[in-house]
Formats: structure tokens, C-alpha cells, sequence
């Protein structure tokens, strides 16, 4: 069903935290999602009832256990067009990032020694591979953006060369809002024989994603900013490159045969999944994708761009306010800004007297703020379809009475 | 935190202050000086001290910063000046909080606390 003011306004019904917070106008969902009852609810149940440690009892309890947890991997992969086998259960996408970073050197050729970034990358995307760099004497390239907030296509291609070793990208900023060209860029990448890693930890809550269509070897994301439970993540990758990779980490879960002295890997996924896993918020993403599914995300991304569509328009008539936005190409509902010269703390902790809560700082992607001169950080207000217009309107009227009490 | 509590962090003489505060800017001859840093928002206050005879004898400050840091520092540099080193020395972070006479939440600690690092590294 298309989602409308009046609808929104029903779907938030849907969120406790709503209802334990009235009043409550949450815009910092690029940081975390909230979560639906039905998600809330899939965790209490599976503690109440299904509890038990997976892959480990022959007793019901642990059969079901684990059907719940190989539930949940059949569904996040056909959420995305992969198959059950080639989803790896993480933390989240950071630590789905440093897990590829840790093991990838293995599947790299010889000679291929650099790896290509992008400026507008979130720490997370960022730091992982300065440490493969320290480790391997790998070099970083910078893909660099364009006036507009957008990559600089020209500016890829002249980095990318027979020495490109990985290309990894956001699908989409969290500080800009842009959506990068994942495709295109996979295309490219492929063409000079690099292996290709998306970061769509702010992708995969907006917009559909199809992991043949887009034909990259690596995607990331995390449950928490799809409304699943923290501490759920995943790497999803190509069945024959996952199969080529070493683990990363030892122990229980991850083993086939041990002796003494040596040991032999279970296959993938399991080989990286080592420990104890986190299957009560396994069973909550499911619930998460069940719920988006439910909604639909063609929904989803209607309501959302018209959403950013009316903050745009509602934050450029305060005079002042400077965005950080593309004017062009396809966008996630996250803008960032600045007031005056208003420090983005203040404002964000004066929003928080009228209830607002947004994201001030450098939002994790410190080497962007010096690319879009914002050194003392930004204000970030990021939407979901859970938002309303009278969210965005609470937003503009409570910064206009922030720059009275400056003038 | 009490609703009423951070609102007051904002009031009138508060925001008076951040717009016209006192020592800023530079000494020409600092005898001690240290620039800190907040890397969580990218706030920088530098200090510059002229010690004389165990005194603070001056102290200007710098940089950019929210209303929090900008105003502790306008605050904590009145309070300072002609103070002697050894009881500056001997300041805590809550004599520094209490300046402020404002609650505050705890993710503006450290913004409220950065000159007085500053002042610290610099007397070192
Ligand atoms: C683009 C991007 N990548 C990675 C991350 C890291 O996600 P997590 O903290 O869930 O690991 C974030 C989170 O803000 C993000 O926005």
C-alpha cells in the first residue's frame, strides 16, 4: 500500500518507543533504526520458547533452535537475491568489514597492490583497509566527489587501474545522502580484475537490492538499521569466493575435525562463525525483513522521497541554513546541514528540549567533513518511512526559534 | 537530566556570554600555552598564560567551539586570573562544571571541560 501522511502517522503506531516517548521526534535513523513490536516481540518469544544453543543438541529444543537461526539466513538472502550459503552472520557491517579485510589478501593476484575508496566513507569502510594497507604495503586511493555531492565518475576511472586490488563504496553516504552508481562502478571494477565491496549499511533500508543484479563480490549491512535488534549483521558474498577464504576467527561452531595439533574447517558460512552465535537477534532481523516485506520497500522509498523532498524544501526557506545535499541523481532521506555559524552541538542539543532528536558531529567520516569544509561537523536529520511531514515541520520551526535566541 | 536543567543551559546571560566573552583572543609574550582538542565534535581552545611571581598574571584564549566550551572558557579565565599557580593546579573538573551553574548532559562534559585541559597541559 502507498504510504501517506495519514498512513505513516498509523505505521509509527507500530513503534513502542513512540508510545514510551511521547512527543518524540526521532530523525537520527541513520544512526539506528527503532523497532517494531513484531520484532520486539519475535526475540521475547524465541527466549520464552525456543532458547538453545544451535548446531550443538539433538533435542527438539535445539532443532528448533537452529531452524529459526537457518530460517533467518534464507530469508535475509532472498531479500537480497543470494543464496542461503553465501550470507555470513557478523556483528554488524563494521565488523563485516574488518572480518574481509582480515582474510581477503588470500584471494588478491599478484602484483595488485592498491585499493580504491571513496571521500565520502564512513569510518567503518575506512579504517579496516588503512590496516590491511599497514599490514599487506597496500596503497588507498580516493575517489574524489564533485561539487554536487556526487562521485566524480571521471575521477574513479583515473584511479582505477591494473593495480586496483579492491574497490570498496558506500551504496549510499551517511552524511550526503547520495547514492552511488553501485553498478556502474562493479562493472568497472570487474574490467580491471578488482574485487568489489559495497557498504550498504545505508542502503539496504531504503531502497530494493539485488546482489546478481548489482554483481559486486561483497556486500555489508547491519540488522539494527533495517529495525532488527543490535548486534546482528551481515557479509554477504559470492559462494566461490567465501569457499576460497580462510576464517578469520577460531574456535566452536566453526570446526569440521579436530585433533591436537591441527584442525579442518566446517564449510561456509559456517567456517566464519565462530562462538556462540547471536540467534535471538538472528531471529529478529528475520522478523525486521518480514515487517519491510510487509510495508513493501517500493513503499518505502515513495514515502521516503517525498519526505526528503519536503525537508529540502522546508530547510532552504530558513535563510541561513546551508545543505549538504545533492540536487541531483537518486538520494536516501538524509540531509545534513549547517545553521548560521551555530555550532551542530548546540543546535542538537537544543532540539532536544522541543524532543527532536538528529545527529550533530562529524558523524563518523571525519575526512569528509574537511572535503565539504564543515570542520566543526554538521547537523544530520535522516528519515524513515515512519516519519511524518509534522516531523519535518517540528524540525524548521524549533530551528528558527535556535536562530532567534542567537541573533 | 531533569527537563528543566538543560534548558537552562541556554539562557539569556549564557548566550550573552558566547556572544562577547571574556579573554579572547591572543598575548603577545605567553609564558605557557597548549591547544586542545575535542575530536568527537572538532572543537579547538588554545590558552595562552603570562606567569608571574607564581601568578597567573594574564590569560587570553582561542578557537571555535559550541556555546559550552566557548562560555566554560570565558568563565574559567575570569576566575583564574590573578589566581596562583599552585591553586589552579589543585582545581577539579566539578569546580570547572560549577561555573556554568548549569546541568549538564553528559556528552557536553567534555566540551565544558576543554579549556581547563588546556589550562592544565599548559601549566604543565
Ligand atoms: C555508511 C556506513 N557504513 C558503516 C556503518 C557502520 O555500521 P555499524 O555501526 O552498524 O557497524 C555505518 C553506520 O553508521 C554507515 O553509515
Amino acid at each position: 500500500m502507498k504510504i501517506t501522511n495519514e498512513i505513516a502517522k498509523q505505521i509509527k503506531k507500530d513503534f513502542p518507543i513512540f508510545s514510551h516517548n511521547l512527543g518524540l521526534v526521532y530523525l537520527d535513523n541513520a544512526a539506528t533504526t527503532q523497532k517494531p513490536a513484531s520484532v520486539i516481540n519475535a526475540v521475547k518469544n524465541f527466549y520464552e520458547k525456543d532458547n538453545a544453543n544451535v548446531g550443538r543438541g539433538v533435542y527438539s529444543l535445539a532443532n528448533r533452535a537452529m531452524k529459526r537461526y537457518d530460517q533467518t539466513r534464507t530469508v535475509i538472502a532472498n531479500f537480497i537475491g543470494a543464496n542461503s550459503g553465501e550470507i555470513v552472520f557478523t556483528r554488524n557491517t563494521t565488523e563485516s568489514i574488518n572480518l574481509l579485510a582480515y582474510v581477503i589478501s588470500k584471494i588478491i593476484p599478484k602484483g595488485k597492490d592498491e585499493i580504491v575508496l571513496t571521500e565520502m566513507e564512513h569510518h567503518s569502510n575506512l579504517v579496516p583497509w588503512q590496516e590491511l594497507c599497514k599490514r599487506n604495503g597496500f596503497k588507498l586511493k580516493f575517489v574524489k566527489i564533485t561539487k554536487d555531492f556526487v562521485l566524480d565518475m571521471k575521477d574513479f576511472n583515473s584511479k582505477l587501474s591494473d593495480k586496483t586490488a579492491i574497490v570498496s563504496i558506500a551504496y549510499a553516504s551517511n552524511v550526503l545522502g547520495t547514492i552511488n552508481n553501485v553498478k556502474l562502478i562493479t562493472r568497472l571494477a570487474r574490467e580491471k580484475g578488482a574485487i568489489t565491496v559495497i557498504d550498504a549499511a545505508q542502503a539496504i533500508q531504503h531502497i530494493p537490492i539485488d546482489v546478481k543484479h548489482l554483481d559486486c563480490d561483497f556486500l555489508a549491512f547491519s540488522g539494527h538499521k533495517m529495525m532488527g535488534p543490535n548486534g546482528i549483521g551481515v557479509l554477504y558474498g559470492k559462494k566461490e569466493l567465501l569457499e576460497k577464504l580462510s576464517p578469520f576467527m577460531f574456535g566452536g561452531g566453526m570446526i569440521e575435525k579436530v585433533t591436537f595439533n591441527d584442525a579442518s574447517w566446517a564449510k561456509t558460512p559456517e567456517k566464519f562463525e565462530a562462538g556462540t552465535q547471536n540467534i535471538a537477534g538472528a531471529v529478529g532481523f528475520a522478523e525486521a525483513i518480514n515487517y519491510i516485506k510487509k510495508i513493501g520497500i517500493e513503499n518505502i522509498t515513495g514515502w521516503e522521497a517525498f519526505l526528503l523532498k519536503y525537508a529540502l524544501k522546508r530547510l532552504n526557506e530558513v535563510k541561513g541554513i546551508k545543505t549538504y545535499h545533492p540536487n541531483s541523481g537518486e538520494k536516501v532521506p538524509v540531509v545534513s546541514f549547517t545553521l548560521d555559524s551555530i555550532h551542530p552541538h548546540d543546535i542538537a542539543e537544543m532540539l532536544n528540549e522541543k524532543k527532536i532528536a538528529i545527529r550533530a558531529g562529524h558523524c563518523c567520516a571525519m575526512p569528509l567533513m574537511s572535503v565539504i569544509k564543515a570542520n566543526g561537523g554538521v547537523c544530520r536529520a535522516s528519515f524513515y518511512f515512519y516519519n511524518t511531514l509534522e516531523d519535518i515541520d517540528a524540525l524548521v520551526d524549533s530551528l528558527r526559534e535556535i536562530q532567534e535566541k542567537f541573533k | 537530566m531533569p527537563h528543566e536543567a538543560v534548558d537552562d543551559m541556554y539562557r539569556e546571560e549564557i548566550l550573552e556570554l558566547y556572544k562577547s566573552p571574556s579573554n579572547f583572543g591572543e598575548l603577545k609574550n605567553p609564558s605557557h600555552k597548549h591547544t586542545s582538542y575535542n575530536s568527537i565534535c572538532g572543537d579547538e581552545i588554545t590558552v595562552q598564560i603570562i606567569v608571574k611571581g607564581g601568578k597567573i598574571d594574564d590569560i587570553k584564549f582561542g578557537g571555535s567551539g559550541c556555546v559550552i566550551s566557548m562560555v566554560t572558557a570565558s568563565l574559567l579565565t575570569d576566575k583564574i586570573k590573578g589566581a596562583n599557580v599552585s591553586d589552579v593546579k589543585k582545581m577539579k573538573g566539578e569546580d570547572v562544571l560549577s561555573l556554568l551553574k548549569s546541568k549538564l548532559t553528559p556528552s557536553r562534559i567534555k566540551c565544558a571541560l576543554l579549556s581547563f585541559e588546556a589550562v592544565k597541559e599548559a601549566l604543565k
